[in-house]
């Protein structure tokens, strides 16, 4: 058996080790690419989301390599992604590309349910398998704080990308290692070099918070690299979805001690009810954020994304009432990068406008024109 | 040596030059399609701003923005680049002071920009469909075999606008094709286009902004007529035209430069309309992403290259 599943960011890296961990030959697809994406829309219906044509192309890309069982995350609820899994399997059928699918999803009855999947697939000792399982939960969690760390560095570098590469640079490593004591060491090395970055001792730096649909806010082939532009410009990104968090949320409906997400806290009187995919959280989360002093908040989506519609639809009441400015960018097929990039400088530049009046209010000083100069011209790289 | 302060709006459609003296008055306006040339257009429009102010000027500053405004600011020299939306905004608030509302529809795209108290607080621009611009209108125009200066005009005359669907352009042709048979005269649904078009950018761009007047109407579509009646009566309020309503991207450009006062301006003298600048583009065989990568060339030096997810060609020029 040559497993393979769908990419979602670095979601990669963790499934290999824990699949390897009990015991199963793995095959990771190619990473993420037009050519994903042109093999998916190929095949998949027009009207679906494009989620499921990316991760169908993974899946196309990853039998020319070999694989024969897809193991992919389901879902429950109100989104699409609940039979994703039984759509892509009857169009891989169609194309005469015979997989095996293994779809992990949160129980409905009982966590035996995730369990009865874990002993089809696993090959080995449980112990040697709770073990691979425990290390590819370390290396979520030292993902996810290097990615802070990044996100934190972006504005701050002088030279945009240097942090990024101390980051892929990990991100290699992890990959090959194979106990917490390298993983410890990895982390450690990778927060020493980025401690060692340049910084430019530019003007004030705006927090923004993305929130949304959760492929779209974790793949950077669908959201068009959204976090490195924005650091680019100047922006600290907050983001409350990683993927140790997902996965802490779905497959073990929160058992382990993580801070969880609490849309029944945080979104009410907005939203009241869960609406499916990560609607609700999209509403709570602007509120934290909101709270916890963010400038702005931008909500990613793909198009038609039902969930993230609802959440949308609310957005207007929570930004009068927080005072927060909500931008939604919905995401589809296309790789034009201008339209993108405009909405996002116009974005920073209303931010950074809103802060100077803020600041000048406070101050009884004129200090907006300031500050508005000081957006100029940052992120001309990536367009 | 007077200064001035130029901006220039590369755009879709329009490729438009602004020059300002020193307090920020108009000395010159150029409009160019600019017919998928940038280069040309760019060129063209220095030219033309030399020909009307002459050769004894100098460039105090100069800002670039709309879609093409990286090459613009590549080639010329640019001291601020900014985006289309902030630049309208500039440009609306200067032009009228105390805007709460700016329209905005331009060749391919419309956007909404709201103000408070001279900060914009909000903006949306067209995401799905070009149904409410500026290259619909011409082509219905061509169609009808009526020139766009006189589409506006006509409208005016109707009586009773009849409806039309404005939701999405194919749709709204194939509605206007049923109305025209049906013997409607060519005033009545011209008028009732201009209404769908207004409609369908308060529906789908304006939807949920609180408009508030002073509204500006801007953009090349707001020499419409048709289309300025439409919206006032859509809105209930006298939307305002500024005199430079066709240019005001380049104008916010302009300004926005003219706030900058930079020491030395980047600008690479008026002569850059003589030198020789060439596009070209390759893919990038680098990994399966194939990014289509850009580079603009002057002679045989490469001046930028744009494209590449990864950075490796934009990265390999010195700028």
């Amino acid at each position: 058996m040559k497993v393979t599943f769908p990419h979602m960011g670095h979601l990669w890296l963790i499934l290999k080790t824990a699949l390897e961990g009990i015991g199963l030959e793995v095959v990771v697809p190619p990473p993420c690419t037009r050519r994903t994406l042109e093999l998916g829309v190929r095949h998949a219906p027009e009207s679906a989301c494009l989620p499921l044509k990316v991760n169908l192309g993974n899946f196309l890309e990853a039998k020319e390599l070999g694989a024969d069982t897809i193991v992919m995350a389901g879902g429950v609820g109100p989104c699409r992604i609940g039979y994703y899994a039984q759509v892509q399997r009857e169009i891989l059928r169609d194309i005469g590309c015979e997989y095996k699918m293994v779809v992990f999803e949160p129980p409905d009855v009982h966590f035996s349910e995730v369990w009865d999947k874990v002993k089809y697939l696993n090959r080995r000792p449980w112990q040697e398998g709770v073990r691979g399982v425990i290390l590819a939960w370390q290396k979520a969690c030292a993902v996810d704080s290097l990615e802070q760390e990044v996100q934190h560095l972006r504005p701050r570098e002088a030279k945009p990308g240097q942090a990024d590469a101390v980051f892929q640079q990990a991100l290699g490593e992890l990959d090959a290692a194979g106990s917490r004591g390298e993983i410890k060491k990895i982390v450690k090395k990778a927060k020493s070099e980025m401690a060692k970055i340049p910084r430019h001792g530019g003007g004030p730096l705006l927090r923004v918070g993305i929130v949304g649909e959760i492929y779209t806010l974790l793949e950077p082939l669908v959201n068009l690299n959204i976090e490195r532009r924005l650091g680019a410009l100047g922006v600290e990104v907050v983001r409350g979805l990683f993927l140790s968090r997902w996965i802490n949320d779905n497959l073990f409906k929160g058992l382990l001690p993580l801070p969880g997400h609490h849309p029944e806290k945080t979104a009410p009187p907005f939203l009241n009810h869960f609406v499916g995919g990560h609607g609700w959280e999209s509403v709570g989360d602007t509120v934290t954020f909101a709270r916890h002093g963010c400038d702005g908040v931008i909500q990613l989506a793909p198009l038609t994304c039902m969930p993230e519609i609802v959440a949308h639809s609310v957005m207007p009441a929570v930004q009068e009432a927080r005072g927060i400015p909500v931008m939604t960018i919905y995401l589809d097929e296309q790789t034009g990068e201008a339209g993108l990039q405009t909405r996002l400088e116009a974005f920073v530049d209303m931010l950074r406008w809103q802060k100077g009046r803020k600041a000048a209010e406070r101050r009884g000083t004129y200090l907006q024109q300031k500050l508005f100069q000081g957006a100029e011209n940052k992120c001309q790289k990536f367009t | 040596m007077p200064k001035i302060y130029l901006g220039i709006d590369v755009g879709s459609v329009s490729t438009n030059v602004v020059a300002l003296d020193e307090q920020g008055q108009v000395l010159t306006t150029v409009y160019l399609r600019t017919r998928g040339q940038p280069i040309q257009a760019i060129q063209e429009g220095l030219r033309q701003v030399v020909a009307t102010l002459g050769k004894d000027i100098s460039v105090a500053a100069a800002g670039t923005t709309g879609s093409g405004r990286s090459l613009a600011a590549v080639m010329v020299g640019a001291d601020v680049i900014k985006n289309e939306i902030t630049a309208h905004a500039f440009a609306a608030s200067f032009a009228v002071p105390g805007v709460q509302t700016v329209l905005e529809i331009g060749g391919q795209d419309s956007k909404i920009i709201i103000l408070r108290q001279g900060i914009v607080t909000d903006f949306a621009m067209n995401t799905v469909c070009a149904a409410g611009t500026g290259s619909f209108l011409d082509q219905q125009a061509a169609r009808l075999g009526i020139p766009i200066e006189e589409f506006g005009r006509r409208a005016l005359e109707s009586r009773s606008p009849v409806r039309i669907a404005g939701r999405c352009a194919v749709f709204a042709e194939s509605d206007m094709i049923h109305k025209q048979q049906q013997g409607h005269p060519l005033e009545d649904i011209i008028a009732g286009l201009c209404e769908a078009l207004v409609r369908n950018y308060l529906n789908n761009v304006g939807k949920g902004k609180e408009i508030l007047p002073p509204v500006v109407f801007q953009g090349g579509v707001a020499a419409n007529a048709g289309m300025r009646q439409a919206f006032n009566r859509a809105l209930g309020t006298e939307v305002i035209v500024p005199k430079h309503y066709g240019v005001m991207g380049a104008l916010g450009a302009a300004l926005l430069a003219r706030e900058m006062r930079p020491a030395v301006s980047a600008f690479r003298g008026f002569d850059l309309t003589g030198r020789e600048f060439r596009s070209g583009g390759f893919e990038c065989q680098g990994c399966a992403n194939h990014c289509e990568v850009v580079e603009l060339r002057e002679g045989r030096q490469v001046l930028a290259r744009w494209g590449d997810r990864c950075g490796k060609w934009s990265n390999a020029v010195a700028v």
